[in-house]
């Protein structure tokens, strides 16, 4: 029995963990793992179908598409978990809306029985964020704390899908100043602190950085500057877009935005269960913060060493 | 709704001589937006709309009255679907989901930018991912997986060909590949007669 794990996700994996960021993902099934929550494979899963992007290309597709992904964790009887926000928000308005609409659910069954699917609407998508804080608990979750970090400025990111529309979110309601992902990250012993425009959007999302990449970027630009100003000795983030458009957007604004950033913007960006995972005293090389490698072009595109500089020697 | 309020929507919206465009809005749901008052929390709440042109009280304006140039307008796509309009609107319009309807009733009419057109066509509906890790371009990201004790590729469509093709029997069943015909068919046509259009100015 002391094999037996309390908790069994299926893990939705998305496209920019998996196929950019890797280190989120080997970070996340790390921190499960010691967490004593079971991560099951979702076979043959696709792009969730990201909500901005091919939801406003056609919205019966994006849903059709979204249901055979959670049809897959159906299958496997659990709760799925992602730790993408947009496919966060994919996965649970579409199950939202199949639940409460049953045309929908009529319409979308009809397409799925084609191959031999059904969407039944017999488990819940979750963030990673979700099912750490409401499944497991903080109480839960500062039982695992060995490092502290007591000298860590941190920005806390939250992005946009993992708190709206709050209506089907499981936030009760709250969405203008939510407290939960900081309370996380201050179980670390590292600060959160304040910044302007906090609750800010990346500007990634809504197929943006697709159509016009300098429109990402001045929101990053924005947000980052905001952040430098507050003091911020890295960015925590629970979204791999947001994380792409914050480190490689903020390469880009770098160059785009000379003028008025001024010195380069320079912040490292480190994924929610980096952090974690380092202050429960798991090797840093399951969490994706050494390098063991000399391909050129890959993330991170800012170097995360100032970061693993400032908590070294918490770490011994 | 008023007697009022309805016929004044009628006027401007139903009985519009170009009404193809207006019925496809009240046809996509977007009768809701007629509880607009223009107050413009939408916009307030907008960050895209601090640093670009795009106004989304103007954009749902436009859809109220039937003005098919919100279709066309870049604006649409520099909403990043963060839902602040939609969760500020003091008369409870889904904003957003909104934007979004537009934007696949502009799609539909053949307003798709270049990049999101191939987004959609050769990426999505040929891989699965709408950021795949296949193809010789992308061998540095399946090194990199392979660097951080990951299989080159995830358990997805990437290495279940059989669920790839399972995808996109639903993207035809749902009508998603006979859109994107359609679409190239317009960007196509679009194309020629821009090009025609330029040939006779020279011809001049």
């Amino acid at each position: 029995m002391s094999d037996e794990k309390k908790w069994r996700y299926a893990f939705f994996l998305g496209c920019v963990a998996p196929n950019r960021y890797p280190m989120i993902e080997s970070s996340i099934r790390a921190v499960f793992d010691h967490l004593g929550a079971e991560i099951l494979e979702m076979e043959g899963a696709s792009c969730c179908p990201a909500p901005g992007v091919f939801r406003a290309f056609h919205i019966p597709t994006w849903l059709v598409i979204a249901a055979r992904n959670l049809t897959i964790a159906e299958e496997l009887g659990v709760d799925v978990i992602t730790g993408c926000n947009g496919c966060y928000g994919t996965l649970r308005d579409a199950w939202y809306e199949l639940i409460h609409e049953p045309e929908l659910k009529k319409m979308v069954n009809e397409h799925l029985a084609k191959v031999g699917r059904q969407f039944k609407g017999s488990i819940e998508p979750k963030h990673i964020v979700q099912a750490m804080y409401q499944d497991m608990g903080l109480d839960y979750l500062k039982g695992f704390v060995k490092h502290k970090f007591k000298d860590l400025k941190v920005a806390v990111h939250y992005g946009c899908h993992i708190l709206k529309p709050s209506d089907k979110r499981p936030w009760g309601g709250a969405y203008e100043n939510p407290t939960f992902l900081d309370e996380i990250v201050e179980i670390t012993g590292a600060k959160s602190i304040d910044y302007k425009e906090k609750f800010m959007c990346c500007g990634a999302g809504g197929a943006v950085r697709t159509a016009v990449k300098e429109v990402a970027a001045d929101f990053s630009r924005e947000k980052l500057v905001n952040m430098r100003e507050a003091g911020a000795d890295i960015v925590i983030d629970c979204c791999p877009f947001c994380h792409l458009e914050l480190d490689l957007g903020q390469f880009e604004a770098n160059n785009y935005f000379k003028d008025i950033i001024g010195e380069p913007l320079n912040i490292p960006v480190i994924y929610l269960t980096q952090l974690l995972g380092l202050s429960f005293g798991i090797d840093p090389n399951e969490l994706g913060l050494i390098k063991n490698h000399d391909l050129k072009g890959v993330s991170p595109f800012i170097p995360i060493d100032p970061f693993i500089e400032k908590v070294k020697e918490e770490l011994l | 709704m008023s007697d009022n309020v309805e016929k004044y929507i009628k006027r401007k919206v139903y009985e519009k001589e170009n009404s193809r465009i207006a019925q496809k809005f009240v046809d996509a749901g977007l009768e809701k937006i007629r509880s607009c008052i223009n107050c413009g929390t939408c916009t307030g709440s907008c960050p895209s709309g601090r640093r670009t042109a795009y106004r989304t009280r103007s954009a749902i304006r436009k859809a109220l009255t039937g003005d098919e140039s919100v279709l066309q307008d870049i604006d649409i796509w520099l909403c990043t679907t963060c839902y602040y309009c939609y969760e500020r609107c003091p008369r409870n319009i889904p904003v957003t989901d909104m934007i979004i309807k537009l934007r696949n009733i502009a799609v539909e009419e053949g307003y798709i930018l270049d990049n999101h057109f191939n987004l959609a066509d050769k990426i999505f509906y040929a891989t699965g991912h709408g950021v795949p890790a296949t193809g010789e371009d992308n061998k540095k990201w399946r090194d990199l997986r392979e660097s951080y004790g990951l299989p080159p590729l995830p358990p997805t469509v990437h290495t279940h060909p059989e669920a790839l093709k399972e995808c996109q029997e639903l993207m035809k069943s749902s009508g998603f590949r006979e859109l994107m015909d359609n679409v190239a068919e317009k960007k196509k046509k679009a194309q020629e007669e821009a090009e025609r259009q330029k040939e006779e100015v020279k011809d001049k």
